[in-house]
């Protein structure tokens, strides 16, 4: 299982990369391992806003379905299309082709909540 | 194997029909006809083979061992299909007012349900189980209107349908945590029990095929916060003749006459989910019910009625067939069926927990779940599941409920002989055997069905729903 | 008769590898103040008294009338092929196909039902069948409201009764308003307009043009008298398309089980509840049938889920899947013959003094107005014959309106024996 550096994480397993006031958001290695082959995925509509810890889409697997939280609050400026195409994506590349959104984000004090990548690693061994 | 448009041949025919009145043309405007029907032109001959070939690639009760859990699987007797279709019941319109025979079977079955689970009245308008949940809830929700009773207790170990049919109706849904026991936990349950909850739904006995010892406290503590208590009669066949949901203090509940009277599944229907309800809450029964008037039945409307969930009155082909099983086994028969899919239950049980981890060690009811805990060499649920397809049986029903581990749900039922369990019992541990000295031919396993494991990721990714002309 | 095959030696058996001395002891953890001494039910009866007795009971139903009753329940020929393959207890003796390997046979029949449902209702994808025609309808416009994410649903006044009453059932239970109206109309609160053609009366709606009308508003098509389909122009501008499905070669059978259709757009393949079966691949890459797109339903999404609904009408959309490929194109044959003797009926009615009640094209269902009419009726049945549907009962205004239907089963000579008699 893969943790990158550098990265925020949630409790709910989504990963933040923040860059110049943008938050690209993500789910886990962990979590798609966890979900097995995901096979659609409901992205957030762009320029709606996210909210912290509330819904912003859908992963689904063949036998599972999991909300993605949104790890910090802000407007969904940019959504992974290729996702609809290629839901695949998330369990070959979650760091990185696999990337779900981008919020502008509104209060930068929320990233504080999330968690760094070491103690991000060690909620999931206690899984 | 082809599909029937596969085996379409221009011109081919197998029926044609006689107009016999005077032709007139011109009825309708060209533009409102459709230019082409996309269906095959077959003859009779390959109709009848490509059908009996399809129900060749089919396991049903009649060819097999069928021990699903949940899903009460029992010989369906032949009788009941013969009565279904006198021409006196299938052919009867619903609007034809010379039914009296056809409302006698309604009441009369209605009477027997309601002697059954200790309930007051019945509604047999519902099509399935989910159905009857969704119209249990319904009335539930009418009963509470202005009451701002908005949420829906129930726990881990329910049926899917049970979250969903409380979201159809408005309701949200709280899930509180089974007990070691795999029971309900009285703590947790007065923990979430406030004045805006509606009612508690349980299966009883429960998905683990476990009694709710507690019933009585349970229905207490429930009513004493004013709200209902809702049975899922999903596993009535462990109570029959034995105990009613309705002297247990239960106020609404469905049944699933598919499951415990004997109806046919029909490859996931039709079924049939009656609704019956204490006194209380007969005036919310969906419209119309059925009264009986100076020696003629008929048709009453109930005042505070929900309305109807359905067209007409029910699945009433269904009904005739469970009406015919409950005339053939009598008072005496049901209590039968119920110690004897029991006995079968717990016997099963003891011989097979050796072998596999049972998830709860005592007196089961109707079912038992086991879980893949400890099996060797990552041998699944799932591998043992086809696995036994291999040797020719339906696998129990896996993976529910979601609190036990890789669960095994099993229900051999009444109908099933000794001999027949004792043959199952071997090849489950022949198949925990071969776990340990030849985990892959398990893991590959199907090997002998018509298809061997099919691509799901790939049915899901890129769906092919129809076959495109 | 019980079914029971376990005899008393065999039951000890049991209860000594248990380790108890009686089934009782099985109980134990019931409490003693609910267990039944017994049930007050009838005693049992042998396979001859049970026959005998149900068959008196179904002869206390007349079914031996010249019908021309229609209004959502249609008496159309059932060829014997469509019963000789739904008897086989391969099919109604099966559970729903969860394990795809070994119910290759119906998942494959379902995925030819879909595809034959899509082509008759002109749309993309199609679920394995709900419950009825009527809980199709009401589960339609609960998903135009997802959708649309609006709460209005405006449904047309001639939408078969029953259907009205299904649908503002489950609106009100999952709070959508329902309006009802007489000519299509909506808001930009609206999330699904529903029409039903031909309408409750028989009357052929155009859906292209109700579709030009409502724009981008979701359009919900419902087609209570299905072999309409054989020869009247597909609905392919609905979003959704639902309807009863009973006269594909299942019996009448005092109105149900019966067959919900339930079609729609391939942009809302996720939203459409019930059972969908798909096409893949085996590991040998053999083609196969599998349950697909299942993360819509209620057993892996719970409260979630799309619908509580869970099962189908399996062994009804078989029926309809054999009746279908049976009649083939010979469905354009048998939906002429329906035109053809309902609008014989019509003149013949009109010959007679009945009066016509609207100026609109219809299929095989029609309304006509007579002069006393419950007199008329009462008269024709003593002489047995069902002229059709006295419309008071429904519609206040409607005094002395019949809803009348012909199919192939009215023979000319019974409808000439029937005009002749009045």
């Amino acid at each position: 299982m893969k943790v990158v550096e550098g990265l925020k994480y949630s409790k709910d397993h989504e990963w933040v990369k923040v860059e110049g006031g943008i938050a690209t958001i993500g789910v886990s290695d962990f979590a798609q391992q966890q979900l097995t082959d995901v096979v659609f995925v409901e992205l957030p509509e762009k320029g709606k806003q996210a909210e912290q810890g509330k819904t912003m889409g859908v992963i689904e697997s063949v036998k599972s379905v999991s909300d993605v939280f949104a790890p910090v609050s802000g407007e969904i400026i940019e959504v992974n299309t290729k996702l609809s195409d290629s839901p695949e994506l998330i369990n070959n590349d979650p760091y990185g082709e696999g990337w779900i959104a981008k919020v502008k984000i509104k209060d930068k004090a929320e990233l504080d909540s999330l968690l760094g990548h070491e103690e991000y690693a060690k909620t999931c061994e206690s899984h | 194997m082809k599909l029937i448009f596969e085996k379409s041949v221009a011109g081919r025919k197998a029926i044609e029909f006689d107009t016999e009145v005077p032709l007139v043309n011109g009825i309708l405007d060209e533009g409102m006809r459709r230019t082409k029907l996309g269906l095959p032109e077959v003859s009779e001959i390959d109709v009848i083979r490509h059908y009996t070939a399809l129900s060749r690639r089919n396991f049903c009760v009649d060819n097999g061992f069928y021990p699903l859990g949940s899903c009460t699987m029992k010989y369906n007797p032949k009788i009941n299909e013969d009565m279904s279709r006198l021409s006196g019941f299938n052919m009867l319109h619903p609007l034809n007012l010379d039914n009296q025979g056809a409302l006698q079977l309604m009441h009369e079955l209605s009477s027997d349900l309601c002697e059954i689970t200790g309930l007051s009245a019945f509604t047999l308008q519902p099509a399935a189980g989910a159905h009857g949940e969704l119209t249990g809830l319904m009335i539930i929700r009418k009963y509470f209107s202005g009451k701002n009773r908005t949420k829906i207790v129930t726990p881990d170990s329910s049926h899917g349908t049970n979250p969903a049919s409380a979201t159809m109706c408005g309701f949200t849904t709280v899930t509180i945590k089974s007990n070691s026991h795999g029971l309900v936990d009285l703590e947790e349950l007065k923990a979430n029990l406030d004045p805006s909850v509606a009612a508690v739904m349980l299966t009883i006995p429960n998905t683990l095929g476990l009694f709710e010892k507690d019933i009585l406290e349970i229905s207490k503590i429930v009513h004493d916060n004013g709200s209902l208590l809702y049975m899922d009669g999903a596993n009535m066949n462990a109570l029959l003749g034995i105990a009613r949901p309705g002297d247990m203090g239960v106020d609404v509940m469905h049944i699933n006459l598919h499951k415990t009277f004997a109806t046919p599944h029909g490859c996931g229907g039709p079924g049939a989910g009656p609704v019956g309800v204490k006194e209380f809450l007969k005036d919310y029964l969906p419209n119309p019910g059925i009264d009986l008037d100076g020696g003629v039945y008929g048709f009453i409307d109930h005042p505070k009625s929900i309305g109807k969930v359905r067209a007409f009155y029910g699945n009433f082909g269904v009904m005739v067939k469970a009406y015919t099983y409950i005339k053939s086994i009598g008072g005496s028969g049901l209590r039968e069926v119920t110690e004897n899919a029991v006995l079968n239950a717990n016997y099963m049980k003891e011989m097979l927990k050796k072998d596999f981890d049972l998830a709860h060690d005592t007196v089961c009811k109707h079912e038992f779940v086991l879980s893949d805990t400890g099996m060797p060499n990552g041998v699944t649920t799932n591998d043992i599941a086809k696995r036994l397809l291999d040797y020719g049986y339906h696998p129990p029903t896996i993976y529910f409920p979601l609190i036990v581990h890789g669960a095994i749900m099993i229900e051999p039922n009444e109908t099933e002989s000794k001999d027949t369990m004792d043959e199952f019992i071997s090849v489950m541990k022949k198949i925990k055997q071969e776990a340990v000295s030849d985990p892959d031919l398990v893991k590959s396993a199907p090997n002998t069905t018509v298809v061997k494991k099919l691509d799901a990721v790939k049915a899901a990714r890129e769906p092919v729903l129809k076959f495109v002309l | 008769m019980n079914f029971i095959p376990s005899t008393e030696a065999e039951k000890k058996l049991l209860l000594k590898e248990i380790g108890i001395g009686s089934v009782n002891g099985l109980f134990k953890d019931i409490p003693q103040s609910v267990l039944v001494k017994e049930l007050e039910i009838s005693k049992p009866l042998t396979e001859m008294q049970v026959k005998d007795k149900l068959t008196s009971m179904s002869m206390k139903n007349n079914v031996c009338f010249k019908s021309f009753l229609g209004a959502g329940s249609y008496n159309h020929f059932i060829p014997s092929v469509v019963n000789h393959i739904v008897s086989r207890s391969e099919f109604y003796t099966a559970y729903t196909p969860y394990q795809p390997e070994i119910s290759q046979g119906i998942l494959q029949a379902i995925f030819e039902y879909q595809s034959m449902i899509c082509s008759l209702t002109g749309q993309d994808v199609t679920n394995a069948s709900m419950y009825d025609g009527a809980s199709a309808m009401a589960e339609a416009c609960i998903m135009a409201s997802s959708i649309s994410r609006k709460k209005e649903i405006v449904i047309l006044k001639s939408v078969h009764p029953d259907y009205l009453k299904v649908v503002k059932t489950y609106c009100d239970a999952y709070s959508l308003d329902v309006k009802e109206v007489d000519e299509v109309e909506f808001s930009s609160e609206t999330a699904a307009v529903v029409v039903q053609s031909p309408d409750f009366f028989g009357r052929i709606h155009d859906c292209s043009k109700v579709k030009e009308k409502v724009g981008d508003v979701l359009l919900v098509w419902g087609v209570v008298e299905p072999t309409s389909l054989f020869i009247l122009k597909e609905p392919s501008l609905a979003d959704i398309v639902v309807g009863e499905g009973h006269s594909f070669g299942n019996a009448m059978n005092f109105g149900g089980p019966y067959l919900g259709i339930m079609a729609t757009k391939d942009r809302y393949k996720r939203l459409l509840p019930g059972r969908i079966v798909g096409q893949t691949v085996d590991t040998d890459g053999k083609t196969g049938y599998i349950l697909t797109l299942q993360a819509r339903e209620q057993h892996i999404r719970r409260e979630k889920a799309c619908s509580n609904i869970c099962s189908n009408e399996a062994l009804c959309a078989l029926a309809a899947t054999v009746y279908l490929s049976y009649l083939g194109k010979s469905g354009e044959n048998l939906g002429d013959v329906c035109l053809q003797k309902a609008h014989y009926l019509y003149s013949k009615l009109l010959s007679k003094g009945f009066s016509p009640v609207f100026d609109a094209p219809f299929y095989n269902e029609f309304v006509v107005k007579v002069d006393n009419a419950k007199v008329v009726l009462d008269k024709l049945k003593q002489k047995g014959f069902i002229l059709g549907v006295l419309l008071e009962k429904y519609y206040p205004e409607m005094k002395d309106c019949v809803l009348v239907c012909a199919t192939e089963m009215n023979s000319k000579e019974d409808i000439d024996a029937m005009v002749g008699s009045l």
